[in-house]
């Protein structure tokens, strides 16, 4: 009882034949599989994105006002992070793809530092908001804050959204620790790698995500600090 | 005798020696399949019990056995566990898993260890989704549809229900990832996507609305968490929220989860019935684009929940027309699979029975819900026993009966034996009496005023509730009868052979009876379209040695 694929050939009635294709080593239902998983976390975040511009068309203000408060320099630092580990990881697919192993796992790691470095800026953003009195806990900061409606929505969608998003980021650095280790193993190769591009295009979401996080969150109250400039 | 896939199977880790472990580590698609039906009948008996509960308290005005905490809890639960742990899953999981890998000529699914860890999701999600029944708090009181604000202020143990409906959405949808790339990847060499059999296209149709309607739920949901935890304010209106907006997000998901539970069942439907017309189907295309046309559309009607919720009246205006648009569709499905019959040599084996009886329960389900979506109508009857019954009609006369029909139909295939058809039919009939007895009368109460989720009533309303009960006597005795007679033919039925109804399609086509671990031994070319009958007879005929056409 083994998993080998033995390829097989159906026969038409002209005699032509034609190779069946099996679920084993199957490249591109690979890619598909993972795109179509792609699509629901567009979707997921997607939703998200609704109810934030719903609110915003309610409390424009606040969330104008809200948004300012950011630090748009870590914020920005992280997306810079982000979009470089991005490039590293496509330098790594790349590399495995010409049969450059060393160097891929090189810009693996390279990627996990800037993953890393991405949720140690977020941490110490998170807990300059916390010092503010902005948090999420048990219905007790956030509900007695004296902020108005509008900002607490934003605030509250700023964490969950900002949250779900540091939550990818953790389970892509789990998930190119395991790539790592089935490199090792010699189980990802320049033959077959459909693993690494599978966690490659993850980590593309990840960033894609926080493109559109960025300027939501951060930029829309910018003008107002900068004096419209 | 040669070996089938309840000898051997593949395991997800290892080769495990003891039998129950190869069951738990199974990757092959019919075993899960079957897994699946074991655990979700289950829960299926238990939803029947708790809704036996409920109307034997409403036999007569006032309370009687449970009081009305109990009873919120009671509907809730039957609401959850048919919903959720039921009939989403339902026909996919079940049917689909066993089956559309065979009627595609495929090995297995594209993904068999995704598919042995969504199973597992599925079973994790079905406990957390039970453990609130044992903590102090209790199970959710909410009813299945969690609506904000109650579900966020409620003391009872909303959270659980929430999770478990969280991690079963993602079950549904890796369900629907793997049927989407095994329909697009592993069909036979041949097979083109208008060569497919129906329910294929039925199940491709719904793994679509899995994938793309769930993701909006679940968020949905972790929103609805992390404001009872955090209080945040996104749904509840004392905190600035819009509990309106948890409606609209929450039928964006769970209207089209409706036809993701009927597209498969119609696919069933439309294999059933030109077996046993012994007739070509009629309008083939017509009714794979039916599938996508509905599933398309579907996205596009949730509001027609929110009538009363407070609704520009352009956008309900615009919600009305499309939901009577999603009828067209499956009103053309219908005039198929009647015209299929005509001229045909109609053979009434029980698979036949259920599709024919879901055919007369499923047009009174359908066309009571074009009245429903009608505005004016629908401010009448919302919230009322007529939308009840008009959606036990629909799910329980149009799903599930033909859930009831598939499993009629593909039972000799699963255990390669037969059950005795006489007492199948007993059974049909029994159901099918039952069940509209059952329900018709609530139509009339709803008509009268009977709103549901109400544990009292006036006395005026005592008769339709008896009609009622009696209906659902009968109708679970029906149900009962029918499984004693699957077990019993799975345990002394007469062998059935591999195409005991003179099929076409390729899951009948296998080399042995039940079929082996890796399906077909040899792959056919498919050159021919699914559904070929010459003057009642198959016209299609294989060597079984090379899988060559040999008619």
């Amino acid at each position: 009882m083994s998993h080998e694929y033995i390829p097989e050939i159906a026969t038409d009635r002209d005699g032509n034949e034609h190779e069946v294709q099996g679920w084993q080593g199957d490249f591109y239902g690979g890619k598909l599989g993972f795109w179509l998983f792609m699509f629901t976390e567009v979707l997921m975040f997607g939703a998200m994105f609704m109810v934030l511009s719903y609110y915003n068309t309610l409390h424009p203000q606040d969330f104008l006002d809200a948004s300012a408060s950011l630090n748009r320099v870590l914020g920005g630092t992280n997306t810079v992070i982000l979009l470089v580990s991005a490039l590293t990881m496509g330098l790594g697919l790349l590399k495995m793809r010409t049969g450059d192993v060393k160097g891929a796992k090189l810009m693996i790691w390279a990627t996990i530092l800037l993953a890393t470095a991405f949720l140690v800026i977020k941490g110490f953003e998170w807990s300059a908001e916390y010092h503010h009195g902005i948090f999420l806990m048990h219905d007790q900061l956030l509900a007695e804050s004296p902020l108005p409606f509008g900002q607490k929505l934003f605030f509250g969608m700023y964490f969950t959204m900002t949250g779900l998003h540091g939550f990818h980021i953790l389970i892509g650095i789990g998930l190119m620790i395991w790539l790592l280790k089935r490199i090792n193993a010699g189980k990802v190769s320049q033959d077959h790698h459909i693993l690494y591009w599978n966690i490659a295009l993850y980590w593309d979401i990840v960033h894609l995500i926080w493109v559109f996080v960025f300027p939501y969150y951060y930029m829309i109250g910018a003008g107002g600090v900068t004096g419209g400039h | 005798m040669s070996k089938s896939y309840f000898d051997e199977t593949h395991c997800a880790i290892g080769h495990p020696k003891s039998t129950f472990m190869q069951w738990m580590l199974t990757i092959d698609h019919k075993r899960i399949g079957l897994m699946y039906a074991a655990v979700m009948f289950t829960f299926f008996f238990v939803a029947v019990a708790t809704a036996f509960v409920m109307r034997l308290e409403l036999f007569a005005p006032g309370a009687q056995f449970i009081d009305g905490d109990t009873f919120n809890q009671a509907f809730t639960l039957h609401g959850v566990i048919m919903i959720f742990l039921f009939i989403i899953p339902g026909v996919p999981a079940v049917l689909g898993n066993i089956v559309m890998p065979l009627m595609i000529g495929a090995k297995d699914v594209s993904f068999p260890r995704l598919n042995w860890f969504t199973f597992w999701l599925y079973i994790l999600g079905a406990l957390v989704a039970l453990a609130s029944l044992f903590t102090d708090a209790g199970f959710a009181d909410t009813g299945w549809t969690f609506y904000a604000p109650y579900s966020l202020n409620t003391g009872t143990n909303v959270i659980f229900t929430l999770v478990a409906a969280f991690i079963l959405g993602m079950a549904s949808i890796l369900t629907g990832l793997n049927f989407l790339v095994t329909i697009h990847r592993l069909r036979a060499p041949g097979m083109t996507f208008w060569k497919m059999p129906l329910f294929v296209w039925g199940i491709y149709a719904t793994a679509w609305i899995q994938l793309l309607a769930t993701p909006v739920v679940g968020i949905t949901l972790i929103l609805a968490i992390m404001e009872k935890y955090f209080g945040i304010g996104i749904f509840d209106p004392a905190k600035g929220g819009d509990p309106v907006l948890f409606e609209h997000l929450f039928w964006i998901y769970s209207h089209p989860a409706v036809y993701l539970m009927i597209l498969p069942a119609f696919g069933i439907m439309s294999e059933i019935i030109p077996t046993f017309s012994r007739r070509t189907i009629f309008g083939y295309r017509s009714i794979a684009l039916s599938s996508a046309s509905i599933a398309g559309v579907g996205y596009l009607v949730w509001g027609h929940h929110l009538y009363t919720s407070g609704m520009a009246d352009t956008a309900k205006v615009i919600f009305s027309f499309l939901t009577f648009f999603v009828a067209i569709p499956t009103g053309v499905k219908f005039y198929d699979w009647v015209a299929t019959m005509y001229k045909g040599k109609i053979i009434l084996s029980t698979p036949m029975l259920w599709a024919l009886g879901t055919i007369i329960t499923f047009t009174i389900g359908g066309l009571t819900g074009v009245t429903i979506a009608m505005i004016g109508v629908d401010i009448h009857l919302q919230d009322t026993y007529y939308t009840v019954a008009h959606f036990h009609y629909a799910m329980l006369g149009g799903v599930v009966f033909l859930f009831f029909a598939g499993l009629h139909y593909w039972f000799p295939l699963v255990t390669g034996k037969m059950y005795n058809e006489k007492q199948a039919k007993i059974a049909f009939y029994l159901q099918f009496v039952g069940f509209n007895l059952l329900w018709f009368p609530m139509f009339i109460a709803g008509y009268y005023g009977m709103p549901r989720r109400y544990f009292d009533y006036l006395p005026e309303f005592q008769i339709y509730h008896q009609f009622s009960f009696f209906g659902a006597v009968i109708f679970i005795t029906g149900l009962t009868y029918m499984f004693v007679v699957f077990f019993k033919g799975w345990t002394k039925g007469k062998p059935s052979g591999t195409n005991p109804w003179n099929a076409t399609t390729l899951e009948w086509h296998m080399p042995s009876s039940p079929p082996p671990l890796e399906n077909h031994s040899k792959v056919p070319y498919v050159d021919f379209e699914p559904y070929e009958y010459h003057h009642g007879e198959p016209v299609v005929k294989f060597d079984y040695e090379t899988m060559k056409r040999i008619d």
